[in-house]
């Protein structure tokens, strides 16, 4: 009787609960989610077109291969000119972003971690100094810092013609910092040759150093050594050519630097605004990262009889990286978005670049298209490389 | 007789000052600055920079600064057609003096800045006893800044009703846009990234993909590029003859970019609730919407209170950018009077971007402060 009573109010409330079901619910809901987001992308795609003919514009990438006919005042490794395809702009372009990206995220992590360390000192002076720099550059616009650069302090330096001289044979005007460039002589391959073999050399060191520590204990001057073998092998290869490196001086004439090499004040201002601004960020996190390795680690540290230094270095900081990395990531992405920020002071970087294209041709999706896939890519890549990093240093648990 | 025969003293001594190195302010500088000879190094090291530096800010800031003037003739030297003796440096802050109003309101008539000023001071009056925890009236308050203000400010600011002119956005411009733009950016940015980052944990499939697509494509690629789309696609994606207002596109960009930030830093938040309080709820009985809504938000929000507050400093400084796309806010119109012939020389570029550079600091130091504030407030003392 039990069992019959019980079925039939089961089977009822089934039938009554099919609208309560949260699977069927979830179903419905995704379908029509599906339906609305199908509707729209057909809404849009049909008003692209039907706009496109409006304004007479064909779609797809092959105006790639036309004539740009703009130039690009910055193009250190492609040869272009206003004849090249708008192809080669775009990756004149990709090639300037990630050379500004690559030098800022190396200056940004170097003064970071100085800036960021810096607010743990027991100095009460560094420790404030350190805190006035971090406030300041994370609480304003980097568009700002970059404007302040270029417009507040490169611009109003001096002219070619009274630039100023620094050590070292540079020179710093408004069109820039020119700076002697090296030129390789007959024989110059060996010094080449010579830095590769002493990397491969410091790597092999490394390794032996290593095998040989955990078998006996003893300890071996790694970072000296690497020193002496990656400066050394080259200089000594210089030597037995005969020194056949020569620099090419930039040298003062009536109206501009002639020779030399140059950096422009567009690529420098954007190098340091982007350089400054990310590295209040790297040091907030770096100081986050050691703050948060316990306390516990650097007293069992010193009473095994580690002293300061060994304690920061072997104990403190491999803890600290692991924390470290994935903000740091981001922030070095951060970086490469930023530079973005060019296209204000006119840097060719690829959004500045795209830009124009974008203005002459009318093919703003395409180049939408192009600068998404750019970014993506980056983004994509570098968390790979990041995450490997970090794969790395990760805890090994037994 | 005498029976005081104690062995053990009943006087005391009086107690002794410690030794001169051990209190005050040298034993504070002992220990703050010259613990080490590597501390005194850069003790001297950091005095040194300090004593290099300071002297000639200071100097350029105040001393040597120009307060007020008629024309660009203050601001520069004889050789660079001006009245200050050769070889002066010092801020220009008579160029800031001159066209504040300007880089407060941008073109917004003049006659009509009564309109913003008011809409300034509701803005502060409802502002502050929010953020006041003692302040009463919680409820009724948010409810009037989020819903009502918004509505009185746009009827005030636009115009074109009750007999009040209409002042396009293309008139808009100043600190007017930065406010605006931050405050539309930031109301919307919050429930549309809590939306999304729910979606992203949701466990129909079809919702979590869209909502991981969205979010990756949008934190993958810089703001600029969203701004150039807004400006440049959304007309195309649009039926022919409808038209966006410029100012509004550049909104959507804005709210759009910070929303897929926020929803990664409210993702942080729901994935630090332990599991035991959604099953709890489960077994409460509580719907999908009501777990959410009283038990697993309110905490998650809470832990992720910094971050949330980071976005909107992020979005706030963000919205500089808003001048790629020839928008005129704070930094585009201070830097659009550079070019200015009245007030062009060598101190004004500098002079009018540390002004923005202090207008902008102000707001998002006072966040960031005031984030630090409420999390300790909040801290109820359930972190382990």
């Amino acid at each position: 009787m039990a069992s019959q009573d019980i079925t039939p109010v089961g089977r009822s409330s089934a039938k009554a609960s099919l609208l309560y079901d949260p699977k069927v619910r979830g179903l419905v809901f995704q379908v029509l989610t599906v339906v609305v987001i199908a509707g729209l992308i057909y809404w849009i795609i049909n008003n692209t077109i039907t706009n496109l003919q409006r304004a007479n514009l064909a779609s797809g990438f092959g105006f790639l291969d036309g004539r740009s006919g703009f130039d690009i005042s910055s193009s250190p490794y492609l040869a272009y000119s206003s004849d090249s395809t708008y192809i080669k702009a775009l990756w004149v372009g990709i090639l300037n972003t990630i050379t500004v990206a690559f030098v800022g995220i190396i200056t940004a992590t170097i003064i970071g971690f100085v800036i960021g360390i810096g607010r743990l000192s027991h100095n009460w002076l560094i420790r404030k100094i350190c805190t006035v720099y971090v406030e300041i550059f994370r609480n304003i616009p980097p568009l700002l810092v970059i404007f302040f650069w270029y417009l507040g302090v490169l611009s109003v330096l001096p002219q070619a013609r009274q630039s100023i001289h620094l050590p070292f044979n540079t020179y710093l005007n408004n069109r820039g910092f020119f700076f002697p460039s090296p030129v390789f002589g007959e024989g110059a391959w060996l010094a080449g040759v010579g830095l590769i073999v002493g990397i491969v050399g410091a790597l092999l060191v490394k390794r032996w150093a290593r095998k040989r520590q955990m078998v006996t204990g003893q300890q071996f001057p790694v970072g000296l050594t690497a020193l002496a073998l990656i400066v050394g092998l080259p200089l000594l290869a210089l030597l037995i050519k005969g020194f056949p490196l020569s620099f090419d001086y930039p040298v003062l004439g009536s109206f501009n630097l002639k020779g030399g090499a140059q950096i422009g004040p567009e690529f420098m201002s954007l190098y340091l605004a982007l350089s400054f601004y990310t590295a209040s960020f790297i040091a907030e996190i770096v100081r986050a990262g050691i703050r948060g390795v316990g306390k516990g680690q650097s007293e069992a540290s010193h009473a095994l009889g580690l002293r300061a230094g060994p304690t920061t270095r072997l104990v403190i900081v491999p803890q600290a990286m692991r924390i470290i990395i994935p903000p740091l990531t981001s922030q070095y992405l951060n970086l490469t978005k930023n530079s973005s920020l060019a296209v204000a002071i006119g840097y060719p970087d690829l959004v500045a670049v795209g830009g124009t294209i974008l203005n002459q041709t009318g093919h703003s999706i395409e180049v939408v298209a192009i600068w998404m896939v750019v970014y993506l890519g980056i983004s994509v890549l570098t968390s790979i490389f990041m995450n490997w990093f970090n794969a790395r240093v990760a805890l090994v648990e037994r | 007789m005498d029976n005081n025969l104690s062995y053990v003293r009943t006087e005391m001594l009086q107690e002794q000052t410690p030794p001169l190195g051990e209190r005050g302010i040298i034993r504070w500088m002992r220990i703050n600055l010259f613990a080490t000879p590597m501390d005194t190094a850069l003790t001297v090291f950091a005095l040194l920079v300090i004593a290099w530096f300071l002297p000639g800010i200071i100097n350029w800031l105040f001393v040597n600064a120009v307060w007020s003037g008629p024309d660009r003739s203050v601001c520069s030297t004889v050789a660079q057609g001006g009245i200050q003796p050769e070889g002066w440096s010092g801020a220009c802050w008579a160029y800031v003096n001159a066209n504040f109003s300007q880089f407060m309101y941008g073109p917004y008539p003049i006659d009509q800045h009564w309109r913003v000023n008011i809409v300034a001071i509701l803005f502060v009056l409802l502002l502050v006893p929010l953020l006041i925890p003692k302040a009463p009236y919680k409820v009724a308050n948010a409810i009037v800044f989020f819903f009502i203000f918004p509505i009185v400010a746009f009827f005030l600011l636009v115009g074109g009703w009750f007999g009040l002119p209409y002042v396009e956005t293309a008139n808009w411009g100043g600190l007017l846009v930065t406010l605006t733009l931050s405050f539309v950016g930031i109301s919307v940015s919050l429930p549309l990234g809590i939306a999304l980052a729910l979606g992203r944990r949701s466990k129909m499939p079809v919702i979590k993909m869209l909502c991981v697509i969205f979010i990756e494509t949008i934190r993958g690629i810089p703001l600029i590029t969203v701004l150039f789309m807004a400006s440049y696609m959304l007309p195309l994606f649009l039926p022919p003859g409808v038209s966006f207002d410029k100012y509004l596109r550049a909104l959507i960009g804005v709210a759009l970019f910070a929303s897929a930030y926020m929803a990664e830093v409210v993702r942080g938040g729901l994935q630090a609730i332990p599991k035991g309080q959604y099953e709890g709820a489960d077994s409460l009985g509580l719907s999908y919407w009501q777990k959410t809504g009283l038990i697993i938000l309110p905490q998650a929000l809470k832990l992720v209170i910094p971050g949330i507050v980071n976005t909107f400093i992020g979005l706030f400084k963000d919205t500089s950018l808003v001048t790629v796309i020839s928008m005129f806010d704070l930094l585009g119109t201070v830097k659009q009077h550079f070019a200015d012939a009245n007030w062009a020389s060598p101190q004004t570029p500098i002079s009018g971007l540390i002004f923005a550079g202090f207008v902008f600091w102000i707001f998002c130091f006072g966040m960031s402060r005031y984030s630090i504030f409420m999390e300790k407030r909040l801290d109820k003392g359930h972190k382990r």
